[in-house]
């Protein structure tokens, strides 16, 4: 384990010394590629460790950039604080939404179809909402400063979205050899088996949706303040749920890496497609990418690229098999 | 209380109710035969939309007139798909067959962005703005057609299950897969024809939706939502449960209009999704859960 | 003393009575074996034993305490574990990883929690394997892991299902005297069992069941000669024809 500690350390090493070789523009690919992988992790807690499947994450991005945008457009309070709340309230939200679908037994393809109901029910009613800027969405003003989180440039954004990244990967990692991971695991792999070995998976399903929720949400905030840009079909929309899952997904569901490894695989696919083929009007095609290489993976690579990877580099990181 | 209104509304929404069904129809087949829930339906809708509105727009045929090309198309594309990617996960766990399905879903949605770009089509059909009188209401001509060939199409599906020998073992197959694959009925085969056919019935909505929305790339999600909506109610892979949900939900989403703008429509659909799920998962109507 | 009570427990699902007013007692520190035909009812008392199926009428007492409405993961904090007939071990994780789940239910600190699993999985004989994954072991271990997982949850009251199920004389033999080894350590035992080798030599009592009643009680060697349970499994003809 070592080694790979010590290659995880050299990479995070290169990474917060990056922004001083790249132009502006590259740092901003990173800025993405840590923002997704982020998201990916909030929603990998949930799914890939419990299992419950969410299609309407999406909902918790909007919540916390909404939430933070609003305060601090109305009330001038500081994003930072602004997430937080923004975090609560998705947390207050994931609960109802699992307490409904757990109480009420929902599993599998039901419980996808409640996120996606919640989310969407969401992103309709904030469209009609005239204060939270309707259809149209809000556009936030330029006002940098720490205590606005609003920066000039992309490097400060580089390492917050980077301290995300490594500190969900941390913090996934804690929780996976935790007592609660290894319950939220054994819910996971079997609820009924686990119920019979004491493990109120009610509980803990409930303590995922939470924290996932809350993780989730300070990505919201975290993006406002980021693209200055903020509307229903941004931050709420079902593009955005099947977009940060897919990361996960390709890189391995269920593990502290995967997303992150999904990322660095995705998120610079995007923006070659987007650069090659520059008029824009071939929008899309890198939406395709992704759906073809997620097919291709949940067939032929169902843990993820991660655990292949993880295969073919043992011997070299000196890894139990 | 404007009965004339009330009875304009609950018109329309039946007529746009019988294409709900249709659609509905083709999900509930799926889930029917092989216990996958289509997250790619909605999609497939749109591309039916599109190749339908292509045709038009290069062969100049009616959308009404080329629906069976339209059909033939798509019941390709499911095909297809059923044969690549859904043959192979029908084993997986109920929730790892939803991944790849949302994943060409995906695909789907990006190539009609890709091909046709992301802005809303209105083009002019044959059928046009005419309408006709019906009592103190007036009703579309293409939303009346709509509606009678949609229910002509659902029919004909129940009528092909019930009377003919490939129905037969679908309903058989879909009913007790060992048991079908004992006697001789190729399983795999039947498979891919449900899967084809629950596609070309949702393209062939797609088409008839032609002159009565906009299309536009990303339709695809909210009309899997509906059509999970209507199979819900119905009751999950009861087919005339589908055709009836339908209506109920082209109704109840029209006569909402009386109390929230057009455009919150969907909210009533969705809540009322949710609160079947919760209180009555098996449909209204009942059906294999 | 007892260690589990069930009185006038009765299930049913739609129109079919699977279980009509079974009553019986589990003796503190005792093996008792449940037979019957496949269908009599055996799984479905498990069942509602133990959480997973509401019980219609009757009640189930643990020691003092009713079991009536708790759900699963509660009656199992109480001391009641079960295994599954068909053996669901947590596929993609360690075998020492699945023992500690069970572990954890009465340990808080993971570290004594990890203690106490190898020592179940050393106790299981599956020492060897406590790093591998559990889906790598062949079918018999598997039903050590089910076992072991259970046993880490201290239990009082032990119930097996079917247990011996799919396993050659060998590895039967080997199962039973797991079974007596748990019994000793003071854990009563409820067996359901069709592997009758496995019945006669560890039960100290037996109850037979057809069609969700009871139609017999009293030791192995009485059990078996029994014509209501000879009648039960091989048919009235046969019976008669024995004379």
């Amino acid at each position: 384990m070592k080694r790979l500690y010590l290659l995880l350390s050299g990479v995070f090493a290169v990474l917060i010394l990056l922004p001083l070789l790249l132009d502006k523009y590259v740092i901003g690919i990173f800025v993405m590629i840590f923002y997704y992988a982020y998201l990916g992790q909030a929603w990998n807690v949930l799914t890939g460790y419990t299992g419950h499947i969410s299609l309407g994450h999406a909902l918790y991005v909007g919540i916390g950039a909404y939430i933070s945008t609003y305060l601090a457009q109305q009330l001038n309070l500081t994003p930072w604080v602004g997430m937080i709340l923004g975090g609560i309230v998705a947390v207050l939200v994931a609960s109802c939404i699992g307490f409904l679908g757990f109480r009420f037994g929902l599993r599998g393809v039901y419980f996808v179809i409640l996120t996606i109901a919640f989310a969407e029910i969401a992103r309709l009613v904030v469209c009609h909402i005239k204060p939270l800027g309707g259809f149209a969405g809000i556009f936030l003003d330029f006002r940098p400063s720490f205590y606005n989180l609003q920066f000039r440039g992309n490097v400060p954004y580089y390492y917050i979205s980077l301290g995300l990244m490594a500190g969900s990967v941390l913090f996934v990692r804690l929780l996976e050899v935790s007592r609660m991971g290894r319950l939220m695991i054994a819910v996971r792999e079997d609820e009924e088996a686990a119920q019979a070995l004491g493990v109120d998976s009610f509980k803990y399903s409930m303590l995922a949706m939470g924290i996932s929720a809350f993780m989730t949400a300070l990505g919201g905030t975290f993006f406002a303040n980021y693209v200055y840009y903020i509307s229903p079909n941004t931050v709420l929309s079902m593009g955005l749920s099947i977009e940060l899952i897919l990361r996960p997904i390709i890189g391995g569901l269920g593990t502290a890496l995967g997303p992150v490894l999904g990322s660095f695989i995705l998120t610079p696919l995007s923006e070659i497609s987007r650069s090659y083929f520059a008029k824009g009007g071939l929008e899309g095609l890198h939406l395709i990418l992704y759906g073809v290489l997620a097919v291709l993976v949940v067939l032929f690579m169902r843990r993820g690229i991660l655990l292949y990877l993880r295969r073919a580099l043992a011997p070299v990181l000196r890894l139990e098999p | 209380m404007n009965y004339a209104l009330l009875l304009q509304l609950t018109v329309q929404g039946i007529l746009l109710g019988g294409i709900y069904g249709l659609i509905a129809v083709g999900l509930s087949l799926i889930f029917g035969v092989m216990g996958v829930i289509n997250f790619a339906h909605g999609p497939m809708m749109v591309m039916g939309m599109y190749v339908s509105y292509w045709i038009l727009v290069v062969l100049g045929i009616d959308p009404y007139l080329s629906l069976v090309l339209v059909a033939a198309c798509i019941f390709v594309l499911g095909y297809l798909v059923q044969f690549l990617v859904v043959n192979r996960i029908l084993d997986f766990p109920e929730a790892m067959q939803v991944l790849p399905l949302v994943a060409i879903g995906l695909i789907l949605e990006n190539s009609v962005l890709l091909l046709w770009g992301p802005d809303p089509r209105s083009p002019k059909t044959l059928l046009g703005l005419a309408a006709v009188p019906l009592g103190s209401a007036t009703i579309d001509v293409s939303r009346l057609v709509a509606f009678c060939l949609a229910v002509a199409i659902t029919g004909s599906i129940l009528l092909f299950l019930k009377k003919t020998d490939l129905g037969k073992a679908i309903r058989a197959a879909a009913d007790n897969r060992t048991g079908a694959l004992l006697i001789g009925i190729k399983v795999d085969r039947i498979n891919n024809f449900s899967f084809a056919m629950g596609a070309a019935t949702t393209g062939a909505a797609g088409a008839l939706l032609i002159p009565l929305i906009p299309l536009s790339p990303h339709l695809g999600h909210d009309f899997t939502l509906t059509a999970f909506v209507v199979v819900i109610l119905g009751g999950m892979g009861n087919l005339l449960g589908a055709l009836v949900g339908g209506l109920i939900l082209g109704v109840a989403e029209s006569l909402s209009t009386l109390f929230v703008p057009a455009t919150m429509k969907q909210v009533v659909s969705f809540s009322l999704l949710v609160v079947i799920m919760l209180w009555r998962p098996q449909g209204l109507l009942g059906g294999r859960r | 003393m007892n260690a589990l009570v069930v009185e006038s427990l009765s299930k049913n699902f739609g129109g079919l009575t699977a279980v009509q007013g079974l009553s019986f007692e589990l003796h503190e520190r005792e093996i008792l074996s449940l037979i019957g035909p496949n269908g009599a009812g055996k799984t479905t008392v498990f069942n509602c034993l133990t959480g997973f199926l509401p019980l219609d009428s009757g009640d189930v007492r643990l020691g003092d305490r009713s079991l009536k409405r708790l759900r699963p993961h509660e009656i199992c904090r109480l001391g009641m574990v079960r295994t599954f007939q068909i053996v669901r071990p947590f596929l993609n994780i360690s075998v020492l990883d699945n023992v500690l789940v069970g572990a954890m239910l009465r340990e808080r600190s993971l570290a004594r929690a990890r203690a106490k699993a190898l020592e179940v999985v050393e106790f299981v004989g599956l020492g060897r394997f406590s790093n591998a994954l559990a889906a790598v072991l062949p079918l018999p271990l598997r039903k050590r892991l089910e076992l072991a997982k259970a046993i880490a949850t201290r239990p009082r009251v032990l119930l097996l299902d079917e247990v011996m199920a799919g396993l050659n004389p060998t590895e039967v033999d080997e199962l039973i005297q797991l079974i007596r080894a748990v019994n000793q350590e003071g854990i009563s035992v409820l067996l359901i069992e069709h592997v009758m080798r496995g019945v006669i030599a560890l039960s100290q009592r037996v109850i037979a069941i057809n069609y969700g009643q009871k139609i017999a009680e009293g030791r192995p060697e009485e059990i078996v000669k029994n014509p209501a349970v000879i009648e039960a499994y091989l048919g009235r003809e046969f019976l008669e024809s024995q004379g």
